[in-house]
């Protein structure tokens, strides 16, 4: 029997809640963050709708306390937030007594400034400080200034949409192999100008609310959030006596490669790594008790996606949902966020619904769960697929 | 735990390292700010269908995993892992001033799609068809140790036995605008042999791609095997010695046992300290090797630093051109790099005669 | 139309960065996708700004981008019907 990494903290900020609790009542009242946008000045405002954390960055700079001089990017001021919540969570006072280090994902970086400041850059003096934090590695940096980890192990994995997963994947291998006792991982992205005419370029951008695993569903939703949680070992778990709120008990990792951006029809990369996380945690497909899915509403993403659910699983599928009509498709932070909510779901024994679907798809028979739904959760696996054919699938259990 | 061996290399750098069968031979002087790499023939490796849409890094890197693959003399792998600190900069760059200046009009989708930055592992993941593991790092100046550490801890536990790592930096026409403005670039151009003394701030940029294969089975292409890797996000210089006496100890070895030292000096005045400290202290009596005087400075570049070393080790030869003092060593067993960018993100790899 | 085809296929040449090909590689019936020019699914999306931004041709659905862009000619015909530029 594998055992899992213990989690002992979590924190979280996302279009439907500034915090875990905001979120999880969100969820089990069926309120999606899903909006106009309202922080950045784009063209293409009334023609998307987005998940946006309605803070300005003013806001945030105050929320984080930070002096006029600061250079954090909004991907870093979100990911300090929702990092400092899961370190308090976890009842950490003590950063040096274990090793502690952090593994973030992102795919936005500090880009919401340097698209901000292009050109500014090379005749005003003031925006300048905002160059050395384009760089993707350096929200994470900020995040261990801010909780005070040093001389540690601390670095960032960028594999689009999959990259937060990532994190708690390399987190949990971490902890297991004894290079770490402790470790932060998760995900943080902005909302930002170049995602959005990124996405819109590729034509995925629905101009109305986002709706997973639907026959006429019209694409995603961007959004933005961070989320974090923090892992120890079973020796710092003993000696702090710390409460579990769950654990890593699988993962997998696999590459589609089918094509840059599309997944393949028939999933694939998707069922290699649902397939590497049940082998990991040593179950059955008919051991999972719920499935939080990608669903991102494209039409790529949930027919390649529903297919893999369908090959790993068949008969023996459970209920599965994507929670994404609530906040929107987060890029890189989307794995972390999944991971408080599965969390959530095992802790409450509730699995949050699919909202906005209305007709099931005409390739196969699969019906996501459509109503917030009261059941006995043992496991709870989810998945995030990215561009680069980057497949990655969590497993999170309530006992190890 | 099973051993970990570097079995193949590939260099794409400022200097004409893709032929592996050559070692720092011919030298390129520059007299400049800013180096760009010396290209292979990018077709004979890349179809013109998917060359067209890449920049200079995709290619520097696609072609240096092919190079690193041949050599090892392997179809596939069973892991794919590279780091990138600042990604594909022509791309993004692309994108970005084409949403400025045409005010998010009539914006394509390709320097977009190229932008992200895991483009590279997985057009090498394409080009196998390996759907395996197949992970991007990028953090600063420790993008390729992540990488090479990730490889390590899977091979050391059987979970894999060959895996392709890599490095990748490309350089960006704006992006290099933008850094010599906060002084990160020498402000006057510079040679070869002036660099590493020329007491200003700042250090020469670069760009190339890096690749490995590593394996936990020797075979006969190998070039080392790696006993360690570590990172730090911060380190005080006072605390650089003793951390590295600490890391060496860990490992069973002391400052003795190390034949070469591979110091990532880049020049700038502000931060070589990191690395002098070492080489008038506990290093004082070791022979020093340093790289970044022919290579130049990106957040990928330590990955040169062991190739380098990897080199060394194998062929038991020093080129001149690396040497900054004179030690003799009979035999080269024992390598240890150390790299740092602007006093954060230090990393030690230790490498020993396979 | 046979300007608005040599058109066509220059630009064809230049979007979508084909350096080995020049405009008389291209007759007017070959296919442009899959087999004949082999283009993919990132081109089409290439082609539909190129028929937005040149044409005042809005296409919403890439889906659309298929048929219309079977070959130069079948191209050049849409655009004749369509095109508001």
């Amino acid at each position: 029997m594998s055992k899992g990494v213990a989690i002992t903290g979590m924190g979280i900020i996302s279009a439907i809640g500034n915090n875990v609790a905001e979120n999880y009542d969100a969820l089990i009242n069926e309120r999606k963050g899903i909006t106009r946008i309202d922080n950045i000045e784009t063209i293409q405002r009334e023609e998307i709708m987005v998940g946006e954390v309605k803070f300005t960055n003013d806001e945030l700079i105050a929320q984080l306390n930070l002096p006029p001089s600061n250079n954090y990017s909004r991907t870093a001021m979100l990911g300090a937030i929702a990092a400092k919540e899961a370190f308090a969570n976890a009842g950490i006072t003590d950063i040096k007594k274990y090793k502690t280090g952090i593994v973030s994902g992102t795919s936005v970086g500090g880009m919401d400034m340097t698209e901000k400041y292009y050109y500014e850059y090379l005749t005003e003096k003031a925006p300048q400080k905002y160059i050395e934090s384009h760089h993707a590695g350096d929200s994470t940096q900020k995040i261990a200034e801010q909780l005070g980890i040093e001389e540690s192990l601390v670095t960032t994995i960028s594999t689009a949409c999959s990259s937060a997963a990532n994190a708690i994947m390399l987190g949990a291998r971490l902890i297991k192999s004894g290079k770490l006792d402790r470790v932060l991982v998760g995900g943080a992205d902005c909302l930002s100008k170049f995602t959005i005419n990124g996405f819109k370029t590729l034509m995925i951008l629905s101009d109305t609310f986002n709706t997973p695993f639907d026959e006429n569903r019209k694409g995603l939703n961007l959004g933005e959030a961070a989320a974090f949680l923090i892992l120890e070992s079973d020796e710092v778990v003993k000696a702090e006596n710390k409460k579990v709120l769950a654990y890593v008990k699988g993962y997998g990792n696999a590459n589609d490669a089918f094509h840059q951006t599309a997944s393949s029809e028939n999933g694939d990369g998707a069922t290699l790594a649902m397939e590497k996380a049940l082998k990991i945690a040593d179950l059955k497909p008919s051991e999972i008790d719920y499935i939080n899915a990608h669903g991102t509403a494209t039409g790529n993403n949930d027919l390649s996606e529903g297919r893999a659910i369908l090959r790993v699983f068949g008969e023996e599928m459970p209920e599965f949902s994507s929670t994404k009509a609530f906040t929107g498709h987060t890029l890189a932070a989307a794995g972390a966020i999944e991971a408080v909510y599965s969390v959530l779901a095992l802790q409450n024994n509730m699995i949050f619904p699919n909202l906005n679907f209305k007709t099931p798809m005409k390739e196969f028979s699969m019906i996501p769960q459509t109503k917030l739904k009261e059941k006995e959760l043992n496991t709870v696996m989810s998945n995030s697929l990215g561009f680069g054919g980057n497949c990655s699938t969590v497993i999170f259990s309530k006992e190890a | 735990m099973k051993k970990v061996y570097i079995n193949s290399i590939a260099s794409i750098s400022a200097q004409k390292t893709f032929e592996n069968s050559s070692f720092l031979d011919e030298i390129t002087d520059y007299n400049d700010t800013v180096i760009f790499a010396q290209d292979p023939d990018y077709k004979q490796y890349i179809p013109p269908a998917a060359a067209r849409r890449m920049a200079k890094g995709i290619k520097m890197g696609v072609v240096a995993a092919k190079i690193a693959m041949d050599e090892a003399g392997i179809q596939t792998v069973d892991a794919i892992i590279t780091g990138t600190g600042m990604g594909c900069m022509i791309d993004s760059e692309k994108f970005v001033s084409a949403i400025i200046d045409n005010n998010e009009q009539y914006l394509t989708p390709t320097s977009f799609i190229q932008s992200t930055h895991n483009t590279v592992a997985g057009q090498i993941a394409l080009g196998m068809e390996c759907k395996a593991y197949n992970f991007t790092y990028v953090h600063s100046a420790i993008s390729f140790e992540s990488a090479l550490l990730d490889a390590k801890m899977q091979l050391e536990n059987d979970e894999a036995q060959h895996i392709l790592v890599g490095g990748v930096e490309e350089l960006g026409a704006h992006t290099t605008n933008v850094h010599r403005v906060i002084n990160h670039i020498k402000p006057e151009t510079v040679t070869i042999s002036e660099v590493l003394n020329s007491k200003t701030e700042g250090a020469v940029f670069s760009e190339g791609a890096n690749f490995f294969v590593v394996s936990n089975e020797k075979t006969n292409s190998c070039y080392a095997e790696l006993v360690a890797v570590e990172t730090f996000n911060t380190l005080q210089k006072e605390k650089v010695s003793e951390t590295i006496v600490n890391f060496l100890e860990e490992n069973n070895l002391k400052i003795s046992d190390i034949d070469l030292v591979v110091l990532g000096n880049n020049g700038d005045v502000d931060f070589d300290n990191f690395y002098n400290q070492l080489s008038e202290g506990i290093f004082s009596k070791t022979q020093h090797i340093f790289y970044k005087h022919l290579v130049g400075e990106n957040n990928t570049v330590s990955a040169f630093g062991v190739w380098l070393a990897s080199k060394m080790l194998k062929t038991q030869t020093i080129p001149e051109i690396v040497k900054m003092n004179e030690i003799s060593n009979s035999e080269i067993k024992t390598v240890l790099c150390y790299n740092q960018y602007r006093g954060q993100n230090h990393s030690f790899v230790l490498l020993k005669k396979c | 139309m046979s300007d608005l085809k040599q058109e066509l296929k220059e630009k064809i040449i230049e979007q979508l960065n084909l350096e080995d090909v020049s405009v008389t590689d291209i007759a007017d019936d070959d296919a442009l996708f899959g087999d004949g020019l082999g283009l993919d699914s990132i081109d089409a999306l290439e082609l539909i700004v190129m028929l937005d931004k040149d044409y005042g041709i809005r296409l919403s659905d890439p889906k659309e981008g298929k048929k219309i862009f079977e070959s130069v000619q079948v191209m050049a015909d849409y655009i004749k019907e369509h095109r508001t530029k």
